[in-house]
């Protein structure tokens, strides 16, 4: 089949960027990656790419196609185009990272955002005798997610926070501290989660689920940041924003079944938080002069007189209820 | 055609800080011949927050909505992107979990409901494009909007994960709204912030990084000639429409952007009155745009 690719190359010393064009025929079974081999081996010794294993094991060959981070081995060329040969695929280097040329990136922010969790066990207390840590299978089951990582960065790439604040630690960091936060043995827990409450930790991310979308080995970083959050409140780290707003949201939906949105800004930044509530107020003006502001809901979730919405009584009785569907947390046998 | 009739989730904003997306909806409804039946006892979704504290309550709150649709017999309709992604979600969980969804029934049990996995679940966007049909909807058109350049703005839940969001069946979900605004009559604004996060789930948490989210893909869409962006989801709209003053602030991006609300897109190529779909109603003035489709708005 003929195979359109369009890539985008560099030149970082003179700091011009562009794309190049080629057309190569391969056969069905060519992945992106043996397409793009071959053109640096036949068409244009200059392409610079990196790769090893190409059977997604290593992670070393992730990059933008169409717009989106993957592994550049795994992509089947007649996926991506649907078949269709004037289909040129765009190729172009991860994002979020700085372009060492053409499809090389400096991965140095992700390895360094890796470092800052602490990537490795922390057991505290004495060790067992006689014998090795045993921990439950469902626990163990339940970091299978994180350990399947191989650090290939896609989700760094394409995550939208760090886009607009390098300082946000990141999906593939954050799923790594779930790895051991999540670990029956791992001692320290409580000061790894103190840490990610704090700013560019688990509760900047916005849940845009860019990152289980481009994960290439179904780690679903999002999900274990919203994992790390659970252990968060439960570890009571609730004096920070992102704590008060999941506190407040719940709060609304059990007092009134529907969220109160008035009450979202002051019950997450907190109310004597004067800057950053008078930071709201040109806005809330402006929703207030064009109707925007509902008036409906101006008491407080939990106050005499707040909004509730009909048959708030069967609806208490579910969430009641639902506390009884919580599973039981697997704990370590001494 | 058959019968076109839904059990209606409006959500929570299109009854609270976005009382133009249900007026509206209602409106554009009716003239698609859409009957709508709302679920006046159904409760919010969660969006994703209560699940951080308590996903047991938030499963067993949406299976309830999904049994009360099932209870009319109907498949249901939502217009809000987060609403979406969150009942696909717990749709998904549930199939694959029947004991869990077996505990979850015997609590619903206490008010007859009960929830069996297949209903259909739909945002009006993809009810427009599958069950509507595009075909349809541009015969219904009676004001094209004709150079009118609409960029699109997914809503993150609405498109991701793709594999819970029916990829397989719907392959091209992730183009629909492109779709509908060239079937309105419109021209697409191709820009990379399309499907990318608003920042509203950050607003209250790190502002500046929410404001500059928003900000970016306005600006972004608006270089590139947009004069209007059409969102599906009422929680993108709140940072794109009423956060837009502030982002303006904190990016330094002179922009000035109308920002529209799925059926009231669909709403002003059907001839349906803009200010009764409150179009005046916006924080970014409408009025630019509506001169350019020839609607004048009297305030």
């Amino acid at each position: 089949m003929k195979v359109k690719l369009k890539v985008k190359r560099s030149d970082s010393a003179a700091g011009k960027a562009g794309y190049s064009q080629y057309t190569i025929d391969a056969p069905e079974s060519t992945t992106l990656l043996d397409a793009l081999i071959n053109v640096r081996e036949y068409e244009d010794g200059t392409l610079s790419l990196r790769c090893s294993c190409r059977s997604a094991i290593c992670g070393s060959c992730a990059m933008r196609v169409d717009g989106r981070a993957r592994l550049a081995c795994r992509a089947k060329v007649i996926a991506i185009t649907d078949g269709d040969e004037n289909h040129e695929i765009t190729v172009e280097p991860m994002g979020n990272m700085p372009v060492i040329k053409d499809l090389v990136v400096d991965q140095e922010l992700f390895w360094a955002k890796m470092r800052a969790v602490d990537p490795y066990l922390q057991p505290t207390g004495p060790e067992p005798v006689g014998e090795e840590y045993r921990v439950p299978n469902e626990s163990m089951l339940d970091l299978t997610h994180t350990m399947a990582c191989i650090m290939c960065g896609a989700c760094v790439s394409d995550c939208t926070v760090l886009e607009v604040d390098k300082n946000f630690i990141a999906p593939a960091a954050l799923a790594k501290a779930y790895r051991f936060v999540g670990d029956p043995r791992d001692g320290r827990g409580h000061e790894r989660l103190q840490k990610l409450s704090e700013y560019g930790g688990i509760w900047d991310c916005t849940r845009c689920n860019m990152c289980v979308e481009v994960c290439p080995k179904g780690v679903a970083p999002m999900n274990r940041i919203l994992q790390l959050r659970e252990h968060a409140i439960e570890h009571g780290l609730t004096n920070n924003a992102g704590s008060r707003h999941t506190n407040i949201f719940t709060k609304s939906i059990t007092d009134g079944g529907r969220l109160n949105e008035v009450w979202m800004v002051p019950g997450s930044v907190g109310m004597f938080n004067v800057p950053r509530m008078m930071a709201e107020v040109p806005g809330a003006l402006k929703m207030l002069r064009v109707g925007k502001l509902p008036l409906s809901q101006m008491v407080p979730p939990g106050f005499p007189g707040s909004h509730k919405m009909s048959g708030m009584d069967r609806v208490r009785n579910v969430i009641r209820k639902s506390s009884s569907l919580r599973a039981p947390k697997p704990e370590v046998t001494e | 055609m058959a019968e076109m009739k839904y059990a209606f989730w409006p959500g929570c904003v299109a009854k609270g800080a976005a009382p133009e997306l249900y007026q509206s909806m209602n409106l554009v409804a009716k003239a698609l011949g859409i009957e709508l039946v709302e679920l006046g006892d159904a409760t919010c979704t969660g969006a994703g927050v209560i699940q951080e504290q308590n996903p047991e309550m938030a499963d067993a709150l949406n299976a309830r909505t999904f049994a009360l649709a099932q209870r009319l017999g109907l498949p249901l309709m939502n217009i809000c992107s987060t609403c979406q992604g969150i009942e696909s979600m717990v749709q998904d969980k549930l199939a694959k979990q029947p004991d869990y969804l077996d505990k979850i029934n015997a609590i619903l049990a206490d008010e007859g409901l009960k929830y069996t996995p297949g209903l259909p679940v739909k945002n009006f966007l993809w009810v427009l494009v599958e069950d509507l049909g595009l075909d349809k909807l541009k015969s219904l058109v009676k004001r094209p909007l004709s150079g009118v350049r609409v960029g699109p703005f997914y809503g993150c839940y609405i498109l991701r994960p793709s594999q819970i969001l029916g990829k397989e069946e719907h392959p091209h979900r992730d183009h629909y709204l492109e779709m509908v605004i060239e079937a309105v009559g419109a021209t697409v604004v191709d820009y990379e912030g399309a499907k990318k996060c608003c920042g509203f789930p950050i607003l209250t948490i790190n502002r500046e990084n929410s404001l500059k989210q928003t900000g970016n893909h306005i600006h972004e869409a608006q270089d590139l000639g947009a004069d209007a962006l059409v969102s599906p989801c009422p929680l993108c709209h709140l940072n794109l429409d009423a956060q837009q003053p502030a982002a303006k602030q904190v990016t330094k991006h002179d922009i000035d952007l109308p920002i529209l609300h799925l059926p009231q897109l669909v709403g002003l190529a059907l001839g349906i009155d803009a200010k009764a779909m409150r179009l005046d109603h916006h924080v970014v003035s409408t009025k630019k745009l509506l001169d350019k489709v020839g609607v004048p708005v009297t305030a």
